[in-house]
């Protein structure tokens, strides 16, 4: 059956809050009253990543890409576009600076990205594995399985250069090879879908977008390595990703995909999931595996890597979704097409959770080595509200930031960590004038204090000291002798903590000390937070020759400390005044100010 | 197994392969510090304060969690080193109550060593220690929650070593605690009382519950005779207190010790293990030879193995003799027939234990079997460790006292009384007598090997004319379940039980490991301890519990014969199967 039109309705979990499942069904209602139902088809598919601007409903072949769509929209949607052939034009998306209606390859949001993890995310029926199967899927396990040694697997991704998403960019190859190397009987994979960062997704939206892609990724690494069994340890909190995978397990398994010799081969392997409770330190392989087992999610040392000895002692590849995602399509389109993209020995792209003060928040997915003003201003659109850029942060809990005066930097694995930052799991989180980078400090470390597991005395004890220090520089209680306690234990919490979690948890700390030292210092000294942040460092007054007497801020002060008659000056009651800033932002004449 | 070379230091030595840094370091005499490593567990690699470096990497390892590989070179200190150690050590220090004067640890703590030892003169961080409920509610052991230091060996030993899971991990982060799940008692949880866990605790967050002070008020008032018994391990392990080696027999000082903290009889528990064996040995030949009972039967001296059965192996209490154990058994005797001797009664009686074990505490009023005087058959137990602080405090100096004996009344024992202290000594020394019971004389060579030392559980054949007795010993509670399963497995298939006669003790090494011993038990300790106990089963006149002419008096006097009507109102007891969790 061939159709005329497609309607691809974003089913990630973003789009769904916002009622997707509605736009979905109500379109083939309409579809089926107007009877175009045989003539078009609707597609849920995985996330498009420009979440910013969702719910996401995209018409192919016509390339109309409407954003902000609700499902009372639909009627509109089949009567004008589908029946008349016209775009609904309040719908579309209009790019900012050219107020144009924009196809999706216009669009600046999508211009500089390169899809190579989410190029099935927004295209496909995530829970229609004949749709994977369309688009090459499978074939990558295809041609492992009858052209391919594990050796050659192994040489393909060393020749792709292709390096752990999930942290400190470990080359796939070796760890592969590691266990390969190994002679057990029983050997293991794992797929890390532990996504724990605050504001990342991309794991998330993988899995929700494109299911088999990792399936056959896992399915390719047990019969490199030797391994007959996969395990996907993913949070409990990602339900729609659970119960797609769950289904896209059972379809590979009822096509042969999965399961006993796979495509008439020797070769049989099997995926089953574990749901994790939410801890971040089981994001922590050596924690995860822990977790699997059935033990405390708590890390243990390495040496021996798990490679080695991993899931129950035995041999363990363990990967993250991104990385996994990598794998089919090196194995199709070969290690060489993988290496070309990227910047020196980091090849490939990184999918990011571009968030905070920025105009086009989402998931973007760029070469290795782009700089930080594409993403931030040709992808991201720039900052709104005419506020000046002030610095991005990236790798979460465990990373630093990147300040303006870096922002033509490659963002690659080498590059940051130069800057004192890492690529982590890919937050990124851009901050303007109106960011305080004490406060940014001290919200990572209250999330790793929050989340140390509590075995080793550098994380379980450092952090919290470390977040009680800052927190006593924010109120105005900071000391000089504080900064020289934040490095020292910083040091100890890097080199004598167990894990990387509590290795890295100073990182961003220490990082705003080193590229922020006057504004911290400002706390410090002059009990002042320059950007206005620091609730108690922070006062509210009222000018006196620009209040006008409108009342405003006063009505919508919580607490009632703002007095004044009508059209008479009004007044803060400096002792009861909680800072929430209502007044500041409710002064129509610039005549509240914040010192 | 093969030897690897490495350079410690720029020192080179050769170890076994799978060696850690922290060991392969002792080889070149370097002392690596470390708050939570113990060498009876695995490297739990909590503290952190263990880093070193390997040449070549950028990254401090763990010394106790990273074996050394062939040609490897390790830095164990330098200057950076330093500096990381002390800072953990003062972050570990801003949580833990100073306290020290008032800590039952004070002069033996390992936290307190190491700011010692790195000359923390003051704490640099803002101190943050939460008040936090003691739990007393054992009758062996104190948990302080407060001066935890989360360096997991509790937990571990309990989980691990013990199988006994009374302790968890709780809570995440800085809000992790050492402590029973669900937050509820320890006397409510599977706690077999053992006292391993503050046997291990670094700091002073597990301690023996102290009565040195009940003793000490008791004594004063003289009101009632005062008797004491000392257990067979305590006489190898409370000289450590004093500076003497692991090892080395200081029961004639541990007499006039006695002696000189008032109390007016001194007898010695070792005879009273000569009686369990003349009552279990006999309990053995009725099951064995006349088919009387329950085979294999199970040994009953350890209260803790006794409450591990009762609540985890309730099925296997008819395997059980019903032989008191020493310590009751000399409680029972010391209330009724030396109470006769003297003309008391059991009530103008204080008796008093010296034990080295915590579950001992607990085993006086476990049941009404422990009343068979009609009073309390022993009073008090005091542990290794609390004698030793009694001693001290009385200020008796005791390397200087001269060697005194016990009052022969209860006092007088054989070598195979003595070798109770250590794993595999009560089935030994039932041998020896149970052999002589049979066939009428005492073994050739008395001295039976295959039951001695540190393997965790071991096997013999026993040759008693002509009849082959198998018997298993099996000491680390954690050990006991591979014997029960093989026994409780043989009994499902319907085939003959693996053994006829099995001794279970709970602690590593027997009660010369006991948990209330001097601190410091290590194997290597454990090893000097065991070489004492058999000295002093060398020494003795008579080696086995039969000869003992103090029992023969006994039984001629005062009980008749074994497993007699007295025996069994003074001398057996019963089991009953136990909950795991009391609510």
């Amino acid at each position: 059956m061939a159709y005329n039109q497609y309607i691809l309705v974003c089913g990630g979990t973003a789009c769904m809050s916002s009622k997707a499942d509605d736009i979905y069904s109500n379109i083939l209602d309409e579809l089926d009253r107007v009877g175009a139902k045989q003539d078009v088809q609707v597609v849920k598919t995985g996330c498009f990543g420009f979440c910013e601007k969702g719910p996401i409903v995209k018409v192919l072949p016509d390339e109309a890409f409407y954003v902000e769509v609700k499902p009372e929209d639909a009627k509109e949607l089949v009567a004008e576009h589908v029946v008349k052939g016209r775009p609904v034009q309040r719908l579309l998306y209009h790019d900012e600076d050219s107020k144009e209606n924009a196809k999706i390859d216009d669009i600046s949001f999508y211009q500089k990205q390169v899809r190579v993890v989410l190029r099935n995310c927004g295209f496909i029926d995530p829970e229609n594995i004949e749709e994977y199967i369309a688009r090459d899927g499978y074939a990558a396990l295809e041609k492992v399985l009858t052209e391919m040694s594990g050796d050659d697997v192994i040489a393909e991704l060393e020749k792709s250069g292709l390096r752990g998403r999930g942290g400190a960019g470990f080359p796939t190859h070796k760890k592969w090879l590691f266990t390969k190397q190994v002679e057990d009987e029983q050997k293991y994979v794992v797929c890390n879908a532990d996504e724990g960062d605050p504001g990342a997704y991309m794991d998330r939206s993988v899995l929700e977008g494109d299911p088999h892609n990792v399936l056959e990724a896992m399915a390719i690494a047990g019969y490199t390595v030797g391994a007959t069994q996969g395990y996907i340890y993913i949070r409990a909190e990602y339900p729609l990703a659970i119960r797609r995978l769950q289904k896209a397990i059972e379809d590979a398994t009822e096509l042969g995909l999965l399961g006993t010799n796979i495509l008439g081969t020797d070769f049989s392997f099997g995926i089953e999931i574990r749901l994790g409770a939410g801890a971040f330190v089981c994001g922590e392989e050596t924690a995860l595996l822990a977790s699997i087992e059935g033990e405390r999610g708590m890390p243990r040392p390495r040496p021996p890597f798990p490679a080695v000895k991993g899931l129950w002692d035995k041999p363990t590849v363990i990967n993250n979704v991104e990385t996994w995602a990598n794998i089919p399509v090196i194995i199709t389109r070969g290690g060489d097409w993988f290496s070309k993209i990227g910047n020196g020995p980091s090849k490939g792209t990184k999918v990011f959770a571009l968030t905070g003060k920025i105009r086009n928040s989402g998931l973007v997915e760029v070469p290795m080595g782009t700089p930080l003003r594409d993403i931030v201003y040709n992808i991201g659109g720039g900052i709104p509200d005419g506020k000046a850029f002030k610095a991005v942060q990236t790798g979460g809990p465990s990373g630093g930031v990147i300040t303006a005066d870096y922002i033509d930097v490659p963002i690659d694995f080498e590059h940051l960590q130069e800057l004192g930052s890492i690529m982590g799991s890919g937050g990124m989180i851009v901050m303007d004038e109106d960011d305080c980078m004490l406060d940014v400090a001290k919200f990572y470390l209250e999330f790793t204090v929050e989340e140390s597991c509590g075995k080793c005395a550098p994380c379980r004890v450092g952090g919290r000291k470390l977040h009680t220090i800052l927190d006593d520089i924010s109120k105005g209680k900071g000391k000089p002798e504080h900064l020289d306690q934040i490095a020292e234990i910083g040091l100890a919490m890097q080199r004598a903590s167990l894990c990387g979690l509590g290795q890295t948890a100073p990182n961003p700390v220490l990082s705003v000390i080193r590229y922020f030292r006057e504004e911290i210092e400002a706390h410090i000294t002059e009990q002042h937070c320059p950007a206005g942040v620091c609730k108690d460092l922070v006062q509210y007054f009222i000018l006196p020759d620009k209040c006008i007497g409108c009342t405003l801020c006063a009505r919508r002060c919580p607490v009632n400390v703002i007095s004044g008659e009508r059209k008479q000056v009004h007044e803060i009651d400096q002792s009861g005044c909680i800072k929430c800033g209502e007044c500041f932002e409710a002064c129509k004449f610039g005549a509240v100010v914040r010192r | 197994m093969k030897n690897i070379s490495c350079e410690i230091n720029g020192i080179e030595v050769s170890v076994p392969e799978g060696t850690s840094i922290f060991h392969a370091a002792k080889e070149a005499d370097v002392k690596i510090p470390a708050l939570c490593y113990h060498p009876d567990l695995p490297a739990w690699a909590a503290c952190g304060i263990c880093v070193s470096k390997i040449e070549g990497s950028s990254k401090m390892m763990r010394a106790c969690a990273t074996t050394v590989q062939d040609g490897m070179k390790v830095i164990t200190h330098d200057s950076e080193l330093h500096q990381v150690r002390k800072t953990v050590i003062e972050l570990i220090l801003s949580t833990h109550p100073n306290s020290c004067l008032t800590c039952p640890r004070n002069q033996n703590c390992e936290l307190q060593r190491l700011a010692a030892e790195f000359g923390i003169r003051e704490i640099p961080f803002e101190m943050n220690v939460p008040e936090m409920e003691k739990d007393d509610s054992t009758p062996s052991i104190v948990l302080d929650p407060e001066k935890c230091v989360k360096c997991g060996r509790c937990v571990n030993v309990c989980q691990h070593m013990q199988n006994v899971w009374a302790l968890e991990f709780i809570g995440r982060g800085d809000d992790t605690q050492m402590k029973p799940a669900g937050d509820i008692a320890l006397n409510e949880t599977p706690c077999i009382k053992c006292g391993q866990c503050s046997a291990h605790c670094p700091v002073g967050a597990i301690y023996e519950k102290d009565q040195t002070r009940e003793v000490i008020r008791t004594l004063r008032n003289g009101k009632q005779t005062s008797v004491v018994q000392v257990a067979p391990a305590v006489r190898v392990a409370v000289g450590e207190a004093f500076g003497y080696e692991p090892g080395e027999i200081s029961t004639g000082k541990l007499y006039a010790a006695l002696r000189r903290l008032g109390f007016d009889a001194v007898f010695d528990t070792n005879f009273a293990a000569d009686l369990t064996i003349m009552e279990e040995a006999s309990e053995f030949v009725q099951r064995f030879a006349k088919g009387k009972g329950k085979i294999p039967m199970i040994t009953t001296c350890c209260p803790s193995w006794v409450d591990y059965m009762e609540k985890y192996y309730p099925e296997m209490i008819p395997n059980f003799s019903t032989a008191k154990s020493p310590q009751m058994m000399m409680g029972a005797m010391v209330k009724s027939y030396y109470a006769e001797q003297i003309g008391k009664k059991a009530e103008e009686i204080f008796h008093v234990s010296i034990m080295p074990c915590t579950s001992k505490k607990y085993e006086i009023t476990r049941d009404e079997y422990m009343y068979s005087s009609g009073q309390k058959d022993v009073d008090v137990v005091l542990t290794t460790r609390e004698l030793a602080r009694m001693i001290k405090s009385a200020g008796i100096d005791f390397a200087k006292l001269e060697d005194e004996k016990a009052d022969p009344a209860l006092g007088i024992y054989s070598g195979a009384g003595t070798i109770f202290g250590a794993t595999g000594g009560v089935m030994e020394a039932a041998v020896r007598s149970a052999y002589n019971f049979v066939t009428g004389k005492n073994m050739a060579r008395v001295e039976f090997e295959p039951v001695r030392g540190l393997e965790g559980v071991k096997e013999a054949v026993v040759d008693i004319e002509g009849t082959d007795v198998r018997v298993a010993v099996a000491h680390q509670m954690g050990n006991a379940a591979e014997v029960m399963n093989r026994i409780k497995a043989a009994e499902e298939a319907g085939e003959e039980p693996p053994w006829h006669f099995v001794e279970i003790m709970a602690c590593r090494g027997g009660c010369i490991g006991g948990g209330g011993q001097p601190y410091g038990a290590t194997d290597e300790v454990r090893t000097k301890r065991i070489a004492g106990i058999y000295a002093d089963d060398e020494q003795s006149v008579a080696r086995c519990s039969h000869d003992n002419p103090q029992i023969k008096a006994i039984y001629e006097k005062f009980l008749g014969e074994p497993l007699g009507e007295k025996s069994h109102q003074y001398l057996h007891t019963h089991y009953t199967a136990r909950k795991l969790y009391q609510r």
